[in-house]
């Protein structure tokens, strides 16, 4: 199944919410579910998973994230197995945390950026090096 | 509600079974559990079986029924799946089923075929116990995410690779003189440290094998034990389990296992005890920090202080309150789909006196197991007491 190298997996998203969010992300419109006790949470939800409140509504992301953890791939999945070494973060994002790819260039294996907990990132949409699905990718945020 | 004993334990070598179905690995180890129990087969009410990704290993799904004939059995066959932590749900039913007096007989256990899979596919097999779409696309391994919980916890907490590699070195030891033990040869720290990464902080040593194996146990009601004169002396006195968001990302905090705290509260509560009564452990070290997670967990070091425990030696063989005598998933290996049951019938024998690392802990009357599915979204423990 994956003996040339190609995914095992290349099906896009089946899930319509998931795929809708991930272009607002992409459209720098990233949104997270929050409910009235400020819960956050992420599509498709229909009920917040925390309290079990219905009332949901989108809030945006903050424009930068803190890394809360990182680690630095180097055996992947045949999903990402052009990917990789790559690093993977952990970022908080005020009403939820994001978990994606931290990249410093437009393409992954030369540009895995040295990473650190505290480390402020935007988030984006990216493509798997693998086989150019989409996938959340963090961008270290100049100056920092 | 009655007491559950555990009449019988029976284990396959953990390892590389390259020409044997899981059928016949289920099969040899409820063959074992029924020799070691001196129970019929035929008093044998319930089987609660306990295997994560057969569809894929083995394109072998509805494994129950099978399983059922391979241990020779005909009663209501049950496949449990919760990740790596499947056989102990499987296991927890089973205790639950007898408890109640639904049962005064139960085989339970599970089985889990890996080595037939190359490894980038049971890395991506691995990969579905995390959230698809907000983990797995992201480029998540199951490697990668306990790495997300290792430097997490060196964040909060400190410590470093070094006390890590101390785990792995312990764990290689305890599995020097065990007969089902997959790697039965001491790794040093140094060797440990010098492994190449797969996730970091987490290098080679820092993870467990993939393993090929099953477990099976013939849990029994007090009366059942009594009426035939069994030799059935260790008593599965409380069993508990947890859930958490299935995520790392959404958790509470990303170097603890609230899951774990959950189950291990409830099975101390059911079986009476505080967590300073445990004698002997055996814990979920799919990686290395997993060990130091379970400890903490389990109340038996303060969140912060477990990453020093094998450093230290308060968790080798020779030290207070030894983990994983058994050499744990880290060197016995981790058939994912059997260990929970296999910690079990390790701790069994551990307490019986009947385990070749039993001499290290001759006085031990209270044993705890757990087991953990995925990241810890899945969490079961037992307590298991001598009992006369």
């Amino acid at each position: 199944m994956s003996d040339n190298g190609a995914a095992a997996d290349a099906s896009p998203p089946t899930d319509r919410e998931y795929a809708e969010w991930l272009d607002a992300l992409a459209g720098g419109d990233g949104f997270a579910l929050v409910c009235p006790d400020g819960h956050g949470s992420l599509p498709p939800r229909r009920v917040c998973p925390e309290c079990g409140s219905a009332e949901l509504s989108r809030e945006p992301l903050r424009e930068a994230g803190t890394v809360e953890t990182y680690s630095v791939v180097h055996v992947p999945s045949p999903r990402f197995a052009d990917d990789a070494p790559y690093a993977t973060a952990v970022v908080d994002f005020g009403p939820t945390r994001l978990t994606g790819i931290v990249r410093d260039g437009d393409h992954g294996r030369d540009a895995t950026p040295e990473v650190e907990i505290g480390d402020r990132v935007a988030v984006g949409v990216g493509e798997r090096v693998t086989d150019g699905e989409r996938l959340v990718v963090f961008r270290p945020v100049d100056g920092e | 509600m009655t007491d559950v004993r555990v009449a019988g334990v029976g284990l396959t070598r953990f390892g590389s079974h390259p020409e044997r179905t899981g059928r016949d690995l289920f099969g040899e180890a409820a063959l074992r559990a029924f020799e070691d129990a001196d129970v019929d087969r035929a008093d044998v009410e319930e089987l609660n079986y306990g295997n994560f990704m057969g569809a894929l290993a083995e394109h072998q799904g509805h494994q129950a029924p099978l399983m059922a004939e391979a241990a020779g059995v005909r009663c209501p066959a049950t496949r449990y799946e919760s990740a790596c932590a499947s056989a102990g749900v499987a296991v927890r039913e089973a205790v639950r089923t007898v408890a109640a007096g639904d049962a005064d007989v139960v085989l339970a256990g599970g089985m889990e075929r890996m080595t037939n899979l190359p490894t980038d596919e049971v890395t991506e097999g691995l990969a579905i116990a995390a959230d698809d779409l907000f983990e797995v696309r992201a480029g998540v391994t199951f490697p990668g995410a306990y790495a997300l919980m290792a430097n997490a916890y060196f964040d909060a907490y400190g410590g470093s690779r070094e006390d890590l590699a101390h785990v792995a070195a312990k764990n290689h030891a305890n599995a020097v003189p065990n007969e089902y033990a997959q790697y039965r040869e001491e790794v040093s720290v140094e060797e440990a440290m010098d492994a190449p990464p797969v996730a970091e902080p987490l290098h080679l040593y820092d993870a467990c094998p993939i393993t090929d194996g099953a477990s099976a146990l013939v849990l029994v009601s007090e009366e059942y034990a009594a009426d035939r004169d069994l030799d059935a002396s260790v008593a599965v006195t409380g069993t508990g389990q947890g859930t958490d968001r299935m995520a790392l990302g959404d958790r509470e905090h990303l170097a603890r296992t609230p899951a774990a705290d959950d189950a291990a509260d409830a099975a101390y509560a059911d079986a009476g005890i505080e967590a300073d009564a445990v004698d002997v452990a055996e814990v979920h070290d799919c990686f290395t920090i997993a060990e130091v997670l379970a400890l903490e967990s389990l109340g038996l070091f303060e969140p912060g202080e477990g990453i020093s425990a094998a450093r230290e030696g308060v968790t080798t063989a020779a030290g207070d309150l030894p983990v994983n005598l058994s050499g744990g998933l880290k060197a016995k290996g981790h058939p994912v789909g059997a260990t929970g049951g296999s910690q079990i019938a390790e701790l069994t024998r551990l307490l019986r006196g009947d385990h070749p690392n039993s001499e290290h802990v001759p006085d031990a009357e209270v044993g705890v197991a757990h087991n953990a599915g995925g990241t810890v979204a899945s969490a079961v423990v037992h307590v298991l007491e001598v009992a006369e």
